[in-house]
Parts: structure tokens; C-alpha cells; sequence
């Protein structure tokens, strides 16, 4: 797919990540054992033939550029395209911070207008999802319309996840006919996906005009203004998503991992998923190990009991540890007799002998960087 | 510009024919190892650790897989504008080519790319062994004594010491004498295959040995021997610590169990000595409800239902529910059926075990065909081949590569026995 380019949205503060994202951007919060949440979108464009990408970014962000680097891990670390990352920046007519979305892009106009591809493909970076832009493009062109925007029946998320996102509304013909950014009472249960097709002379037109009003928010103040006058699309997407926004939908997200289908559908069918590769040895077991229905990562060193839980690269838990319901992330140590349920242990921590930290699975328990608990 | 002080070349061209069905299209040093890594990774990590940046990989036997094991190095950080590694095979020259003939020939073949460099110093190592060392520190001995050659020495039990090539020493370190393979050994000081030599006097020796018609064109059996009978200085350099040739079915074997222990006697935990590979682009691994995990080493993109004891499990191996896998080496992608049980077992890349299937069963009885390779009750599956439901295998019987369920005679294979291509049963 050499006629699209990939732009990932990657700028916002989230509080509802709590100290998760106190230190990162959302885009950059560790998943599933070894990936942070960018890799699915950047993996998704890359399986798709997308090769020329921007990330533009704001909040947080020396996480998301240490991990991405060259964006040689996504075989991005090219002469044409490749890998571009867009933090914020003085400039002398006085702007600096991205005021939203659509300012974001504005600020890298050049970046756009330098570019060759026909199409853009822009879609927000904290969702774990697989999906093939290809077919996603194949169908703008075919419907021939302005804007594409990715859509899914969200009944599968917790009711009050819905007012989190876009809600829309799409004819038979799967035009849409209404779209609620954030709604309080959303009026149905068809959300945005935060991804969009769209040719890269409209979008530059439309990020002009927007701008040119004083306005800086891709949705409200581009898409739902046009909904009539453009011609707005959706593209339903039937398979696993999940955005990762709040500390609940983390959690969930994280143990829904644990069921094989969810995994197939992620890992298996439809190309790989990239992250940035650790040198770690492989997992190791001790006789006393314990361990069921849990995702292990490389460089782990098991000798107590781990149930239900997702542990990153080099965690080590001790004889006697008792670990269920958890998200433990790389290199945290829990030693011996100590007890976590319903937790979600941040980088590097260290939980001492005999303690008890016990969450809830509607409010679990954050640890946070660095902690000695 | 700093001169390059030191360049390793690696001898990764040997055949392995004691690891059998493991070695029938891979070079030994290819042969998967640990979990994750190949043979080679060792010696390869060992130079990066060690700051030495420019590595000739001289290759020969079977090298598709091992060339695209080392690429252009970027997994052992040797993608470098100046040195990194170069793939040396043998090649055509004007008049004729010639494959490599000794290891001393296979440097010699190569001077070209050393004089190109230029080094002060070479060390010259083999691809197919298990420890960690850092050679920079053997560098610096070696410039302390003002050698010509420094060579690397274990200790060995008094009664292994004839398998080695040893090193008999005045109480300094100086080498006295070298003897190939003694029956009555005068000492422990075992070669273990880890040259360092001033480049000026090895070059001159290789040219001398490759001008010997008589010549074996060999380190150990030649040059070794000439540079001391020339009085030239050489001196072994005590290496302690881990360190196995993993050349038979047993060595490998054991060599991979010793990883499994709590302790391990070879930690491939240590942060400040990686070891690096191509990493698999898997997720992590997945233990289902009712897996069991115990005393073992597991990769990622595996998913396991059954159980585990005592093992080595590569990357995307699949284990079904009810299985028990025991002492027993598995490797990348191998599928694995339900109720089945696996004991004391190396199964090759991508091997495919159906249900209700036992390996490892009944009393301990030598390959009939090679007696000499597979001996110590450990049965070999060679790679992509399958093991069909409810097939019965004894003890070191030796299933071939790309055997498909067609080639079984009978679904049991007593000990002893073996299964190749083509439906050739014995």
C-alpha cells in the first residue's frame, strides 16, 4: 500500500491513567507482557504496507521516543519515509503547544505537503487492536468517500467506558449521520475507533480552513461540522479493540490477553506485532513455581505462585509470593511470603517480605514506578 | 582512528556429525541451544562483551541457516560502518577454489581480510561452544608475557584429559610442551580451543604450514606444535568458569539441562554479560488454566496447557492439554497433541507429536545404525517431521527430518530403532 501514509496521534494527558501515565504518554503504557500500547497501531500500519508514518506528540513523551528510537524495530528506519516523530516546538510566529488534535497536524503541515501518498490513515496510539489499512482504504475509495472513520459495536465495553468515546450514528448505506464526542449519554453503542482515511489535499484543506477559524479539534471541529457537507463514511470493524484510557479499561484489557481467542486474534492471524526487542533470557522455572492461566515474559524468574496474571520482561517472584489478578511490569521483584491481588505493579518495583496489597477487579491497585513497598 | 587492536575469526564450518539428525543440514554451531539462542551466539556475544568489533565468521558446512542466523550482526550490535562481521567462505580463485582444509588453512585461506585490517593481534576462536569470557582480558596477558601466542586452558579430570589437546606448563604459565590427545598426560591444562596470536608471527607460520605438503593444515596437530618447536613464546591462559563442547547428543543435552537448575552452573541472567540473538517477534508465552511449569526454561509465543518438568522449551511451541513433557529439549515451533508423553527427548524445529503419543519408553538399547552417536537413551526427532497419533517411541530411537506419518511402519519404534524418509524402517 504505497499510497498511504500513517499520522498517530499520540499528544493527550490522560488523568484517568493515574500514575500510569504520570510518567509517560498513554501511547507508551506497557501491554500484554512486552508491547506498549503504540506498537498495535504502528504494527497494524506496518503490516499494511505503510512505510511513511508521522507520530505526533506532546505529553510525556521521552517514553514513546525511547521506545520507538529509528523505528528500525518496525523495519521504519528507511531513506524514503519511514519513522517521524513530531513533538512540539517553538516557532516565531508564537505557537508552541499542540492546542488539540487538529492544531497538532497543523503544526506539521510541511510534513504532509512534503509527503507523496494519495492517502492518510490518522488514528490515535493508545488502542490494542488488529486491523488491515488496506482493506480500510479499499473501502474509502470504493464508497468514494471524504472521510472513512473506523467504527465498532462497543456494547462489549463496561457502559460507562461508552462516554469516553465518539458515538456515531451510520445510515444502511453506512453514512454517518451523527457524531458525539464524548457524550454523557451516548445514544447508541456504535463508537469511533479514533481512525480515519482521508486524502491528504482534503485533510491539508481542512486543517486550514479550521485553523483559519480559530478552531484546533480534528472531531468536533472538523468532522462533526461536516458531516453534512462531506461525505463521512464508516467502516465497521468486527474484532477485538480495546483502547487503552482508563485504569479499568487497562486492567480489563490486560486479562482479556489471557483468553487464547482474544490472543489469536492479536498475535496470530494477520501479521506480526513489533515492539522494541530486549535481550532477556528465557523465562525461568523453579521447582516451587506455581504458575496457571498467566502471560510470562522473557527475563522472569518464577519460584512462587502466579494466577491469572500478565508479568513483563524480568520480573522475578520469590518462593512463597502469591500473585493473582495482576499486572506486574518489567523488572519489579516480589519477594517471598508477600501476597498481590487485583494489583497493577509499575516498572521496577519492589514489593518486600510478607506484604498484602489487595485490590479490587473494578479498582485495582497501582503501584507506582520505582515504589519499595 | 584508533588501529583495530584485535579481530576474532570464528571457526563455525565444523559438521557436528556426533549431534546426528540435529547436524544433517545445519552446522554445529547453528544447532538451536537454550531456549532461545544457537551455539554460535556465545562465542559471538563473547566478542562484542569483550569490545572486539570486527569478526570474520568463517563458514563452509551447510551455512544457509547459520549465514542467515548472523545476517550483517545487527543482534550482537556488529552492524558497524568500520569491522562488524563478515561471512568468510571458501570461494573460486583464478586458478581453482578449494575448501577450507584444516582450521589453519581456513585462516590462511583468509589473510587477505586480515592484512586488510591490519590487527596487531587475532584471536581465533570456534563457534560451537558454551561458556563466557572475556577476551580482553586473555589480550592482556597475552601482552604482559610479550607472547606470540596465548592459548586458552581448562582444567580437566586426570582421566578426560587424553580426549584434549594438553598443555604441559613451568610453574609460570610459560607452555613447555604441547601434546595432541596423550594417552598418559603430564597435566590438566586442557586447549580449549582459543587462540590469541600476534598476527606477524601467525601470519608467517601459515604461510610456512600452507607451503608443508605434509601439513594437516591444522592449529592444534601443526602450527601449535612448530611455533614451540621454534622456541617461540607461548603461554596458556587459565580460563575458570563454564565451559562445554557441545559436540554429542549427551554434551548437548546435559549442557542444556545444566540451565535449568536453580542455581544454574551457567546463568544467562547476568546483565553485564548478554547474551545476544535474533529475538523471536512472538508474544510473551501463555500457561494455560491447568499447566504445570516446573524446574524448566520457557521462551516466548509458547502456550502451554500440560505439563513441564526438567525441560528446555524454544519459542512457539504449542503443548497440549494432559501432556507431560520431562527432561527433554523442544524446540521452536514444535506442536504437541493432547495426552501424550514426552521423556528425556530432543525434538527439531517444527516437529509435530500427535495425540495420545509416548517417547522415551522401555529399556535403554544403542541406535543400531549408530551406536556411537546415540547411546545414552535420548531420543532425537529430526526437524518437521511428525509423530503420529497414539505412536509408541522407545529410547534413542532416531526419527529423520521431514518424516512424514506415511514413513512409519508401525507406530511402535522400540529402542534402538529408527524411522527415515522414504518409509525406510529398521
Amino acid at each position: 500500500m504505497k499510497n498511504a501514509m500513517g499520522i498517530i496521534l499520540t499528544g493527550g494527558n490522560n488523568s484517568r491513567m493515574k500514575e500510569l501515565s504520570a510518567i509517560r504518554a498513554t501511547a507508551a503504557i506497557p501491554v500484554g507482557g512486552k508491547y506498549r500500547a503504540i506498537d498495535f497501531v504502528l504494527s497494524n500500519m506496518v503490516n499494511s504496507g505503510i512505510t511513511n508514518i508521522g507520530v505526533l506528540t506532546q505529553y510525556n513523551f521521552r517514553s514513546l521516543m525511547d521506545h520507538l528510537g529509528t523505528g528500525k524495530e518496525w523495519d521504519l528506519d528507511r531513506k524514503n519515509g519511514g519513522l517521524f516523530i513530531f513533538p512540539p516546538y517553538l516557532s516565531d510566529d508564537g505557537s508552541g503547544w499542540y492546542k488539540g488534535t487538529a492544531d497538532a497536524m497543523y503544526n506539521n503541515l510541511t510534513y504532509l505537503l512534503r509527503s507523496s501518498q494519495e492517502y492518510v490513515i490518522v488514528s490515535v496510539g493508545n488502542s490494542v487492536f488488529k486491523m488491515n489499512f488496506e482493506e480500510m482504504l479499499d473501502y474509502h475509495i470504493d464508497k468514494g468517500a471524504d472521510i472513512t472513520i473506523a467504527y465498532r459495536d462497543m456494547s462489549d465495553l463496561y457502559p460507562e467506558d461508552l462516554p469516553l468515546l465518539g458515538i456515531l450514528s451510520v445510515d444502511s448505506n453506512n453514512r454517518v449521520t451523527d457524531f458525539e464526542e464524548k457524550p454523557l449519554r451516548p445514544k447508541g453503542t456504535l463508537g469511533s475507533m479514533g481512525i480515519y482515511v482521508i486524502k491528504r489535499e482534503l485533510l491539508i484543506y481542512l486543517l486550514e480552513e479550521c485553523i483559519a477559524h480559530g478552531n484546533y479539534d480534528f472531531v468536533r471541529d472538523v468532522l462533526i461540522k461536516k458531516l453534512d457537507s462531506l461525505k463521512i463514511y464508516g467502516y465497521k470493524f468486527k474484532s477485538y479493540w480495546r483502547s487503552i484510557s482508563s485504569i479499568k479499561m487497562y486492567y480489563r484489557c490486560n486479562m482479556e490477553l489471557l483468553d487464547p481467542d482474544v490472543c489469536c486474534q492479536l498475535f496470530v492471524d494477520g501479521g506480526k506485532i513489533y515492539t522494541k526487542v530486549k535481550d532477556e533470557p528465557p523465562a525461568k522455572y523453579n521447582d516451587e513455581a506455581e504458575v496457571r492461566n498467566s502471560i510470562i515474559a522473557d527475563g522472569c524468574i518464577i519460584e512462587g505462585t502466579v494466577e491469572n496474571s500478565v508479568l513483563f520482561r524480568g520480573v522475578t517472584v520469590k518462593k512463597g509470593a502469591t500473585i493473582k489478578n495482576c499486572i506486574i511490569m518489567q523488572g519489579s521483584v516480589i519477594e517471598s511470603g508477600s501476597t498481590l491481588q487485583y494489583a497493577v505493579m509499575d516498572k521496577n518495583v519492589l514489593i518486600t517480605e510478607g506484604k498484602n496489597l489487595k485490590g479490587d477487579d473494578e479498582w485495582p491497585i497501582i503501584v507506582g514506578r520505582k515504589t519499595v513497598v | 582512528m584508533s588501529k583495530t587492536e584485535m579481530i576474532a575469526l570464528l571457526l563455525a564450518g565444523g559438521q557436528g556429525s556426533r549431534l546426528g539428525v540435529l547436524t544433517k543440514n545445519v552446522a554445529k554451531p547453528a544447532v538451536s541451544y537454550g531456549g532461545k539462542y544457537r551455539i554460535i551466539d556465545f562465542s559471538l556475544s563473547n566478542c562484542i562483551n569483550s569490545g572486539i568489533e570486527t569478526v570474520g565468521v568463517l563458514t563452509q558446512y551447510q551455512p544457509l541457516e547459520l549465514n542467515a542466523h548472523i545476517g550483517i550482526g545487527k543482534p550482537w550490535d556488529l552492524d558497524r560502518m568500520n569491522g562488524g562481521v563478515t561471512i568468510l567462505s571458501p570461494y573460486m580463485k583464478e586458478e581453482a577454489g578449494e575448501w577450507y582444509k584444516g582450521t589453519a588453512n581456513a585462516v590462511y585461506q583468509n589473510i587477505h581480510f586480515v592484512d586488510k585490517i591490519s590487527p596487531e593481534y587475532v584471536v581465533i576462536l570456534s563457534g560451537d561452544h558454551i561458556y563466557k569470557m572475556d577476551y580482553s582480558r586473555m589480550l592482556e596477558a597475552h601482552k604482559k608475557n610479550n607472547a606470540d601466542a596465548t592459548i586458552s586452558v581448562i582444567d580437566v579430570p586426570y582421566d578426560e584429559a587424553s580426549r584434549y589437546g594438553i598443555m604441559n606448563t613451568d610453574p609460570n604459565g610459560k607452555v613447555i610442551e604441547f601434546e595432541e590427545k596423550p594417552k598418559n598426560p603430564k597435566s590438566t591444562l586442557a586447549s580449549m580451543g582459543i587462540y590469541i596470536f600476534t598476527w606477524e608471527v601467525l601470519r608467517e607460520y601459515l604461510v610456512k604450514d600452507n607451503d608443508d605438503p605434509a601439513s594437516e593444515n591444522d592449529f592444534g596437530k601443526n602450527i601449535i606444535p612448530n611455533m614451540l618447536n621454534d622456541g617461540k613464546k607461548m603461554w596458556a591462559y587459565q580460563f575458570q568458569g563454564y565451559w562445554r563442547d557441545v559436540g554429542t547428543i549427551q554434551a548437548f543435552w546435559e549442557s542444556n539441562m545444566d540451565l535449568i537448575q536453580r542455581v544454574p552452573i551457567f546463568n544467562l541472567f547476568d546483565p553485564t554479560w548478554r547474551i545476544y540473538t535474533p529475538n523471536p517477534i512472538k508474544p510473551a508465552h501463555y500457561i494455560g488454566p491447568n499447566g504445570i511449569i516446573k524446574t524448566s526454561i520457557v521462551t516466548e509465543g509458547c502456550m502451554i496447557y500440560g505439563t513441564v518438568r526438567n525441560s528446555v522449551i524454544f519459542p512457539g511451541v504449542f503443548i497440549d492439554e494432559n501432556t507431560v513433557i520431562e527432561d527433554s529439549i523442544i524446540m521452536t515451533n514444535c506442536k504437541i497433541g493432547a495426552n501424550s508423553h514426552i521423556n528425556k527427548s530432543i525434538l527439531g524445529e517444527n516437529v509435530i507429536i500427535g495425540d495420545d503419543v509416548k517417547i522415551g519408553t522401555g529399556e535403554v538399547v544403542p541406535n543400531d545404525l549408530k551406536p556411537a552417536i546415540y547411546y545414552s537413551g535420548i531420543t532425537v526427532v529430526g526437524e518437521s517431521s511428525y509423530v503420529p497419533d497414539a505412536a509408541e517411541l522407545g529410547k534413542n530411537v532416531v526419527i529423520d527430518r521431514f518424516v512424514t506419518t506415511d514413513d512409519y511402519c508401525s507406530l511402535n519404534v522400540p529402542s534402538g530403532k529408527s524411522v527415515f524418509k522414504g518409509g525406510v524402517c529398521d
